[in-house]
């Protein structure tokens, strides 16, 4: 295997070890791992630590694959400007960031951003139904319907809009529903912000234990 | 609260102040005392509550509405463009600028690092309770009229960065949300001149003749280096394992597996003792062998536990009472041994009993380390309110890896998320009396057929112990010894069953109450089968075996419980995972597999654990078994599981499930055996015929017998029975330290509830505002701008003068908070005073929220300086 004989150096891997939340049988397992997603003739050290990967063959390692954000994990960790490839640190930062010891705060920023769809700094309603999407299975039969998704994400009664007009008057009059934005929606302005995501996060002991990718 | 305004403020609008770059203590006070001045002006605004209402009428918010409000504020007039400027800090909080943008990133870095270095290099002011308030200081850089550019901003988190000792330098830096590169690059302009002199010359130093050779051993070694380091990592114990187990089934089984591996360990720290020091030594110096032919070993052992192994060191009675001696080998002239000449001085009761001791200690230790530890991680406040929200955010399981089991987590969420809804809209119509009533009938009736089951196993134990008690065996038929283990074994496994069945006809509402019940009946039940099994042994049977090793039997009987135990759960796993699902395949037609049972096995677990623990006095090597068995158990559970089962479907809260479990295996597991063994060693006369204690009227007298051995031996260890006398056999100090622990512990409860007031208070404020309806949407838009950040590069972007006239409109209509002091019931009684109105008030309540983690005991290192979530944890 071409990625075994190729070491990082005592100081890089030091300094990795610095910056991120990984140990060095970590960093150089993650290490081999990237290795094996190059051509084998760019294998040696120096190119393995400037070659970018393409996000098609960093989607198809199999901690990846099953995983319904995958994309998004991708192009939040992409340092490149069309966010479509990973260099070897940006693939070190995403494990650092799903290892163990990251603290639950980093955890939670970049949760934050990998459901922020739009990169628009704040979650509105068409990231969280996306989000939901993502959650129950992208397919026409598994998705909630729109009454239902409405219903979740923000309080039917309280936004009369022409749609809820009807619902409104067969079950929104009493339903002023604690959903996802009357629940985490601290300042009402319509979006989750930073802070309103990490307080609802931080009610969720098992974030940090299911915000995981081990190698 | 309605303090005379006799200050006036002292906003740095100076910007020589920042040319020093130089954060200065003066800056801070300033800073404190415009956020007094801000508090003290809408104290007032309370007071004048209905003048503000009347001029709130006629225009609905807007900019020139405050300017007639102005003059209702007896502040000095200079005091209002400061205000603003002070309100700018509350907009500049940490929760509202983190933006995603790395500009804004930079900037709360940067902030944090100026607050770890002023801790670290003026402890002095932390005694002060200004400290408490860690965001205050902060913005003195939000109150310079020219916000600083990103580059500025950067430039000054280096010159902080620079300030801090090397390790905290990179603890910061680790716990940054930025690239990898750009840390580095940090990394790279923040490290001093001689740090990386240091670097790069390193060890080279002297002679630079040898520095090739150097290099290549260095290079040598650290090449060998990096090769173990891979080899320990094939070595860290299921790392793949566990990760399959997480891949396919989630977090929730993998739980299952991390309890065990836990077990493992507890049984490897308990063992590690008893094999030092007593069996090591034992079977090193083996005490003369008992008269009699030693019996043939026949395989029926391995399950009986007696026969050929009855004595040897896996039993109590194998030990000799006296201090080791070689074997005694008789001198070739037929004399006899002198027993003085080669004994060491290791006495084996003493041993005995301090080991054993001290390996309780230990495990007492580490599980009650371990319980808190749990606790810590799994307690949230408020944890039961925003279930949804938790759930769309919190649900995905990263771990999972495989298409299947992903496709089941689509579904369970799908399912709960459908099942939450159809609830909240199911709780809008109140059940009627009748269903009520129903619904409470079946559930008594359901405990009370539980409870009578329990009673049932519990009446037919004692009746076969009696029986097997008033029929002895024989030695030959020894398999007869199995009757009662089995039927015990027997009533653990059909009893469970049972009470599903039973389960299925009561609803509950939540499926963790569900759980929770079944929990409780089982554990009901295994506890009351071991509490009589225990006064079987040393109520019982100590009376009737008189001329023989009670102790021995009593090791045998939990031996015997623990081998069949094991084959009782292989049984269950190939008859209720295995021919089940053959079953539901096959006839059923089911596509779905079994569920994994994990409370289930989980108390399984558990009851084996309390077996061991029973039995470690009895049979020092018991807890070595117990490995071997957990050790089976573990591959035997993982191949059904992957063969035959699938993930659960109910939401499983792991890390809350597993505390209860840790806490289940500390409360009636370990007390109980250990309230066992306490009787054991201090009341119950031991045989007189084997065993280390022979001869004594209590295994604790061997220690008696020691302090006043010391006592004689001299003036040299005499503190020794001096505390035995005075701390261990005077009962008082046993009184004083416990009264002591009481009021520690009576204090915390107190200091606790306090603070857990503070914050029902505070939530409470949250959800009252939250509840009223929001503003109408052009007030809104007026301070919409300011609430979010932008895209890219945050509220940086703003200027002062355009920040100023809205700011001055969202405070007329946001005059709630008053007595931000430092006291949390100064707090609460302004907010007793009168009901918040509107949004931008749920803004300030979370920005007290924040104060508050200050005052509720200063931020840990490491976290945000204020954010909620470090907030809530800290009242753990």
């Amino acid at each position: 295997m071409g990625g075994s004989g190729s070491r990082l150096s005592k100081e890089l891997l030091a300094e990795y070890q610095d910056l991120t939340f990984l140990t060095k049988q970590e960093i150089l397992l993650a290490h081999k791992r990237f290795c094996e997603l190059l051509p084998p003739e760019h294998r040696s050290v120096e190119e393995s630590l400037q070659i970018r990967v393409s996000l098609e063959q960093i989607l198809s390692l199999p901690e990846l694959k099953a995983n319904p954000f995958k994309e998004r994990i991708c192009r939040v960790f992409s340092t490149s400007p069309a966010r479509d490839s990973l260099s070897f640190e940006d693939f070190l930062d995403l494990l650092s960031v799903f290892s163990d010891t990251a603290t639950p705060d980093i955890k939670s920023h970049y949760a934050f951003r990998i459901f922020d769809f739009d990169d628009d700094g704040t979650l509105n309603r068409e990231d969280l139904s996306h989000l939901v999407n993502c959650l129950t299975g992208q397919g026409e039969d598994t998705r909630l319907s729109a009454s239902e998704m409405k219903q979740l994400i923000d309080n039917v009664s309280s936004r009369a809009g022409p749609g809820s007009q009807r619902e409104g008057l067969g079950l929104g009059l009493k339903l002023s529903l604690p959903q996802i934005l009357e629940e985490s929606d601290i300042d009402r302005d319509g979006t989750i912000n930073l802070s309103e995501f990490q307080h609802v996060i931080s009610r969720s002991p098992d974030f940090a234990s299911s915000f995981k990718i081990v190698l | 609260m309605a303090q005379p305004l006799n200050f006036v403020l002292n906003v740095p609008e100076t910007p020589e102040d920042h040319s020093s770059q130089e954060p200065s203590p003066y800056d801070e006070s300033e800073v404190h005392d415009s956020f007094h001045q801000l508090i003290q002006e809408q104290s007032q605004w309370v007071a004048e509550e209905g003048l503000e209402l009347q001029q709130r009428e006629p225009g609905p918010g807007g900019p020139e509405t405050s300017g007639c409000g102005q003059h209702a504020l007896p502040g000095p007039e200079d005091a209002l463009a400061h205000s603003a400027a002070t309100l700018r800090v509350l907009a500049s909080m940490p929760s509202r600028t983190i933006g995603r943008s790395r500009g804004a990133v930079i900037c709360q870095y940067y902030n944090r690092s100026v607050r770890l270095r002023r801790r670290v290099s003026r402890p002095e002011l932390k005694g002060v309770g200004r400290s408490a308030r860690p965001s205050l200081r902060l913005y003195d850089l939000e109150l310079d009229p020219a916000a600083l550019q990103e580059e500025e901003k950067r430039f000054l988190l280096v010159k902080e960065l620079e300030g801090l000792p090397v390790a905290q330098r990179n603890h910061m830096l680790r716990g940054m949300p930025l690239g990898l590169a750009e840390k580095r690059c940090l990394r790279e302009e923040t490290q001093t001149p001689t740090e990386k002199q240091r670097g790069r010359q390193g060890p080279r130093g002297l002679f630079p003749c040898c520095g090739r050779l150097r290099d290549a051993c260095v290079l040598a070694l650290h090449s060998l280096g990096l090769g173990l380091l891979a080899g320990l990592q094939a070595l860290k114990p299921w790392r793949h394992a566990l990760k399959q187990i997480g891949g396919q089934f989630g977090s929730s089984v993998l739980s299952y597996f991390l309890f065990l591996k836990t077990l493992l360990a507890f049984n490897a720290l308990l063992l590690l003792p008893l094999l030092a020091f007593i069996v090591g030594v034992q079977a090193a110096f083996p005490p003369p062998a008992p008269p009699g032919s030693v019996p043939s070993f026949m395989g029926l052992e391995l399950l009986t536990g007696g026969g050929r192994f009855t004595h040897t060191v896996l039993y109590y009675g194998y030990y000799s009472n006296s201090t080791v001696s070689q074997p005694c080998v008789p001198p070739p002239g037929g004399g006899q041994c002198s027993r003085e000449a080669d004994s060491l001085p290791y006495s084996m009761p003493l041993a005995y009993l301090f080991t054993v001791g001290l390996a309780f200690f230990i495990t007492c230790i580490t599980l009650v380390y371990s319980m808190s530890h749990s606790f810590g991680e799994s307690y949230r406040v408020g944890s039961t309110s925003g279930v949804h929200a938790v759930t769309v955010f919190c649900s995905w399981d990263h771990k999972v890896t495989q298409r299947r089991a992903s496709r089941l987590q689509h579904d369970n969420i799908r399912t709960h998320l459908k099942e939450l809804l159809a609830e909240w809209q199911r709780r809008r119509g109140s059940p009627s009396a009748c269903g009520q009533l129903r619904r409470v009938a079946v559930r008594g009736l359901v405990w009370l057929l539980s409870l009578g089951t329990t009673l049932g196993c519990t009446v037919a134990v004692y009746a076969f112990s009696e029986l097997m008690i008033k029929s002895p065996v024989s030695v030959e038929q020894e398999g007869a010894l199995l009757a009662l283990p089995v039927v015990v074994c027997l009533l653990n496994l059909g009893a469970p069953y049972l009470f599903r069945c039973l389960a299925a006809l009561e609803r509950h509402d939540s499926p963790v109450l569900e759980v929770y019940v079944a929990v409780c009946r089982n554990l009901i039940l295994k506890m009351v089968i071991l509490g009589i099994l225990c006064y079987h042994w040393l109520g019982r049977r100590v009376g009737t075996l008189k001329d023989q090793c009670w102790e021995n039997f009593v090791g045998q009987e939990l031996y015997r419980l623990m081998v069949l135990d094991f084959i009782f759960v292989l049984l269950d796993t190939l008859f209720g995972e295995l021919v089940w699902r053959l079953i539901s395949e096959k006839q059923l037609k089911r596509r779905e597999k079994p569920e994994f049972d994990i409370a289930g096995n989980v108390l399984e677990l558990i009851y084996g654990q309390t077996l061991t623990w029973l039995g470690v006095l009895f049979s020092p090597l018991l807890p070595a078994i117990q490995i071997v068995k957990l050790l089976l158990i573990f591959y035997v559970k993982k191949t059904s599981l992957r063969a035959n089962c699938q993930a659960p479907r109910r939401p499983w809260l792991a890390s809350h499930m597993s505390t209860v479990f840790i806490s289940l295996l500390c409360f009636p597991s370990f007390l109980g055996a250990a309230v066992f063994l306490c009787f054991a060693v201090w009341r119950v006369k031991p045989s007189s015929t084997c065993g280390p204690f022979r001869g004594l009227n209590s295994m604790y007298e061997a220690g008696k017998a020691w302090v006043r051995h010391l006592e004689e031996a001299g003036p040299r260890v005499s503190w020794l029975p001096w505390v035995h006398r005075y701390l261990v056999e005077n009962t008082f100090p046993i009184y004083l330290v416990s009264a002591l622990l009481l009021a520690v512990i009576y204090l915390h409860i107190q200091v606790v509830k306090g603070q857990r007031r503070v914050i029902c208070l505070l939530k409470e404020q949250i959800s009252n505002v939250s509840a009223l309806p929001p503003p109408a949407r052009p007030q809104e838009a007026l301070f919409a701008p300011q609430m979010t950040p932008g895209p890219a590069g945050g509220r940086t972007k703003r200027s002062g003068s355009e920040a100023a006239p809205p700011w001055g409109a969202l405070r007329d209509r946001a005059p709630a908070l008053g007595g931000c002091g430092s006291r949390p019931r100064q707090r609460k009684a302004a907010f007793s005073g009168r009901r918040p109105r509107g949004a931008a008030v749920s803004v300030r309540v979370l920005e007290v929220l924040e104060i508050a983690l200050g005052l509720l005991g200063g931020p840990a290192p490491g976290h945000g300086p204020c954010s909620l979530p470090s907030f809530s944890k800290q009242v753990e």
